[in-house]
């Protein structure tokens, strides 16, 4: 019960940030072109000439999700719009998820705005390829062969894609939903058995 | 590793798949000298080295050099191809060496005493934390995430516990969000120390070492007495903190309020104007801010370029907006330069927790939301009710509403981030660390091209990296 109530909280904050834009909505509803564009001016100036991409709000922070074809392009747009730091770039697994396995998170630090930008990009479960953000922030470098060390996703033109953290001949990727959690053999657990 | 194997391997059982590692294990073991030598293996191919793929390879030269140094500097050093070998050779450094901080190894490629191309290699830390933080509950979480950055354990909480309360809309009292301001500062105090000392000790100003130490000691004794435990406190927790302060912190705080800028100003007078220090750090391990924004460094080796970024500014947290402090900058960048820039921040520091201590807030220092707070004691014997909710939350966790969120803290060394999934369950679906060293690391290239190989030592220790947090 209480449960339910406190799951609606940040659905109800949510619509609160769109509050000016209810005629938008509604009006969005009946014609059906009209796209949601965030109210400030440098984050609508950024996502409007990107036709695919779809600006929502999560708790408050603005989340742009784009077919990943576009990432790189919409990466130096970003840049130039004054984005000038990567801030981080992460993967989720979503096993159940049958078009789009893995989403690659990206989130975008400007400085001189004082804005936070978070860009998802879906790829699929049998061909996870993404295009590297390195050639638009150097930046992306580690956490990109991160991403590939520990989930597989490969980043193409990625100037040295390799495994950063587990050993070279490590077998799977371990942040993957479907790798178990499971125990190495310790080598003196045998003694047990002697007593 | 092509997608094609992967592929193939991921569909395969488990047993099956252990059976196959075991084999590739016996193909890789080394040959020993007197037994007969394998024809399929290659012995000293290098992708049949622990390494593999991460070594440095000759023939890669002047192409890694120019990414390495990022697209933002002009290179004027040109490979020389015509340069004879004994000219130019790859040292290796740690991952067992004193002045590397845990265990990061470098590849360093010399010319004579200049250092042409570097290489960190890290990995040797790494136990699956994010993996871990996925099969605990939101309350076990921090126990987790504490341990990523042992010398700055309370901000590795606070960002984890933020990130949950963003999630679940849960607000901290007053008094809570205080003590978390007193806590991470403090944690900021000890941790700049120990850079401060680690720094010292590495150029060979032993003094400086034990010194740093001993006031870092004065700053565990009072967490041992709040928490418990001198390091991974697991005190910092989603709603608040896990207890209330002990009678006598406020002496304790004034006690290291007053000593350690005493302290720190006899020590800066000791380095400040110190011929030797000065000689071995100013105009070393230079970095530009162009630099650190294109490499994402943040923290004081960031402002010890001349960027004013904090985001205790920027983005306030805990109701940090309420306190005074400046935001101390560098101008050239240099070893020197984050050396000024930590002991500055150790007074802003200082000044926080004296406003901190002043103010402190009266009331409750965790939230009274009785689904992440367990109910008091007494209130078990008298509600059926209250022993559901504490059966509840100490056996499956409470339950956070779907929803992703980052939420990006100032720790000792740059921006700490936690990026959390929740699929409506007790536990975080992915549990993401945003590590300020893993970020910083990737600079250490750039800062130490060109450089003589006696300056690698001051240049990883300006940089302060923690290499649990480089892997976790």
């Amino acid at each position: 019960m209480t449960d339910d109530a406190r799951r609606q909280t940040p659905d109800d904050n949510a619509p609160d940030t769109n509050a000016p834009n209810t005629n938008a909505i509604e009006d969005a509803v009946a014609e059906e072109e009209v796209r949601l564009l965030p109210a400030n001016p440098i984050l609508s100036a950024l996502i409007e000439p990107f036709e695919n991409a779809v600006w929502s709000t999560s708790h408050g922070q603005d989340v742009v999700t784009l077919p990943r074809e576009e990432l790189r392009l919409f990466g130096t747009a970003a840049r130039e719009a004054g984005f000038e730091v990567l801030a981080d770039v992460t993967a989720v697994d979503w096993l159940d998820r049958h078009d789009l396995r893995f989403d690659v998170v990206v989130n975008l630090l400007s400085m001189q705005h004082v804005l936070r930008l978070r860009v998802i990009v879906g790829a699929p479960g049998d061909e996870p390829s993404v295009p590297s953000l390195v050639p638009v922030w150097p930046g992306a470098n580690f956490p990109e062969r991160e991403i590939y060390d520990l989930f597989g996703i490969e980043f193409s033109d990625h100037p040295d894609l390799t495994r950063i953290l587990m050993p070279d001949d490590w077998e799977g990727y371990p942040l993957r939903k479907d790798f178990e959690v499971g125990a190495v053999p310790v080598q003196f657990k045998a003694s047990h058995k002697v007593t | 590793m092509t997608t094609s194997e992967t592929d193939e391997r991921s569909t395969k059982d488990p047993a099956k798949k252990n059976s196959d590692r075991d084999t590739t294990r016996e193909e890789l073991d080394l040959w020993i000298s007197g037994t007969e030598e394998p024809d399929e293996v290659e012995l000293w191919d290098i992708s049949s080295t622990d390494e593999g793929a991460q070594e440095m390879r000759e023939d890669e030269g002047a192409l890694r050099l120019k990414e390495q140094r990022g697209v933002v500097v002009e290179d004027d050093y040109t490979f020389d191809e015509e340069l004879p070998d004994d000219e130019r050779m790859i040292v290796n450094m740690g991952p067992q060496h004193p002045s590397t901080h845990g265990v990061l190894r470098l590849q360093i490629e010399l010319e004579g005493e200049m250092i042409r191309r570097t290489k960190p290699i890290i990995g040797y830390l790494h136990t699956g934390m994010e993996k871990t933080g996925e099969g605990l509950t939101f309350m076990q979480g921090p126990t987790n995430v504490t341990r990523m950055d042992y010398l700055a354990p309370l901000h590795n909480e606070l960002a984890f516990s933020l990130a949950v309360e963003r999630l679940l809309g849960v607000e901290v009292p007053p008094r809570g969000q205080a003590i978390r301001i007193l806590m991470t500062e403090l944690n900021r105090i000890a941790s700049h120390l120990v850079a401060m000392a680690t720094n010292g000790m590495d150029i060979g100003a032993l003094s400086i070492f034990t010194y740093g130490f001993r006031e870092r000691e004065q700053i565990l004794a009072f967490f041992e007495k709040v928490t418990g435990l001198r390091l991974n406190h697991n005190y910092i927790r989603p709603g608040g903190v896990a207890a209330e302060l002990p009678p006598g912190w406020r002496a304790d705080v004034a006690t290291i309020c007053e000593t350690i800028p005493a302290r720190l100003a006899d020590y800066d007078n000791m380095l400040k104007e110190n011929p030797i220090w000065t000689g071995r750090t100013r105009g070393i391990g230079v970095i530009t801010p162009e630099e650190c924004l294109a490499y994402s460094i943040t923290g004081p080796t960031l402002r010890s370029a001349g960027v004013a970024w904090d985001i205790r500014k920027a983005f306030p947290y805990s109701g940090i907006e309420k306190y005074e402090f400046e935001v101390p900058v560098g101008e050239r960048g240099d070893v020197y330069d984050r050396y000024r820039v930590r002991i500055e921040e150790m007074l802003e520091s200082v000044k926080i927790v004296q406003q901190v201590a002043e103010a402190m807030p009266k009331g409750d220092y965790r939230t009274d939301d009785r689904k992440v707070t367990p109910p008091p004691r007494q209130r078990i014997d008298e509600s059926m009710e209250a022993l559901i909710h504490h059966f509840k939350i100490f056996t499956e966790g409470f339950r956070v509403p779907p929803g992703e969120t980052y939420v990006a803290i100032e720790s000792p060394r740059g921006e700490l981030g936690c990026y959390l999934v929740s699929d409506g369950e007790g536990k975080p679906y992915r549990m993401h660390t945003r590590a300020p060293s893993f970020y910083n690391l990737q600079g250490l290239p750039t800062m130490m091209a060109d450089s003589l190989m006696a300056d690698t030592v001051a240049t990883i220790a300006s940089l302060d990296p923690v290499m649990g947090d480089v892997d976790r």
